[in-house]
């Protein structure tokens, strides 16, 4: 129950992923609930903070993933955690990935990012995790703030949803 | 006939709804937006979109693998 005195719908997220399939279901979810009419945070923590890099280098999650079936020649293929392993071998599921993606007409991520920059949604960067990895600020697009857990917290006491991702 | 026609054909999910928020909005209130998309998921979408948003699907129909809605910007 929101706690707001405005009639504003609000959602909140923690985003704790960092892979290129991963980024995908927060970075959706944000920018349609923004242009739904909510006020939207994102609490990047984690391997999610990789998601506001300047510069993106997202993987897909290939090793140790039994449902990850990629369409080929009419039929699906699955990876064997044996071949998975192999140097390059991820390269390769991802590029396939961002290709199938393109071709399907879905939006990349950084495409994502900045409609959920434009749309005003709030990102919070988690400092912890700045220090943690050793990541810079300016390693960071501009926008985001940065902020702990009491942040978020004070966040999502006032969000209608509040997702874990 | 729409004043304001956005093409959304070759685009998947959240694009339609991210694409027809932006457009929605040089619509003057009162007016239609037609949307054609070729997602079949954005049937389901754009009745949840305007229900959430309060603006009105005035039309929602198919042919030939193309979907068209229209969209009065009320809000």
């Amino acid at each position: 129950m929101a706690t707001d005195e405005t009639n504003t719908k609000r959602l909140s997220m923690i985003v704790t992923k960092g892979s290129l399939d991963w980024a995908y279901p927060p970075f959706i979810l944000a920018t349609t609930a923004a242009a739904m009419g909510l006020e939207v945070t994102m609490f990047f923590t984690f391997y999610g903070l990789s998601l506001l890099k300047k510069n993106l280098d997202l993987s897909l999650t290939t090793l140790g993933n039994p449902a990850m079936a990629m369409p080929m020649m009419g039929a699906h293929m699955k990876m064997p955690n044996l071949i998975a392993a192999l140097p390059g071998v991820n390269l390769m599921t991802t590029n396939m990935m961002a290709s199938l993606m393109k071709k399907k007409g879905i939006a990349s991520i950084e495409e994502l990012r900045e409609a959920a920059i434009e749309s005003d949604v709030q990102m919070i960067a988690c400092q912890m995790t700045l220090d943690l990895f050793e990541f810079k600020r300016e390693d960071l697009i501009d926008g985001p703030i940065l902020g702990g857990a009491a942040t978020y917290i004070e966040s999502a006491t006032k969000s209608d949803i509040n997702l874990f991702i | 006939m729409s004043d304001h026609v956005l093409d959304a054909r070759g685009l998947n999910c959240p694009l339609p709804i991210l694409r027809a928020k932006k457009a929605l909005k040089e619509v003057p209130v009162g007016e239609t937006l037609e949307i054609h998309a070729t997602d079949p998921g954005a049937v389901k979408d754009f009745e949840a979109f305007c229900r959430s948003t309060g603006n009105e699907l005035v039309d929602s129909n198919s042919t030939n693998g193309e979907f068209h809605f229209h969209i009065r910007h009320t809000k």
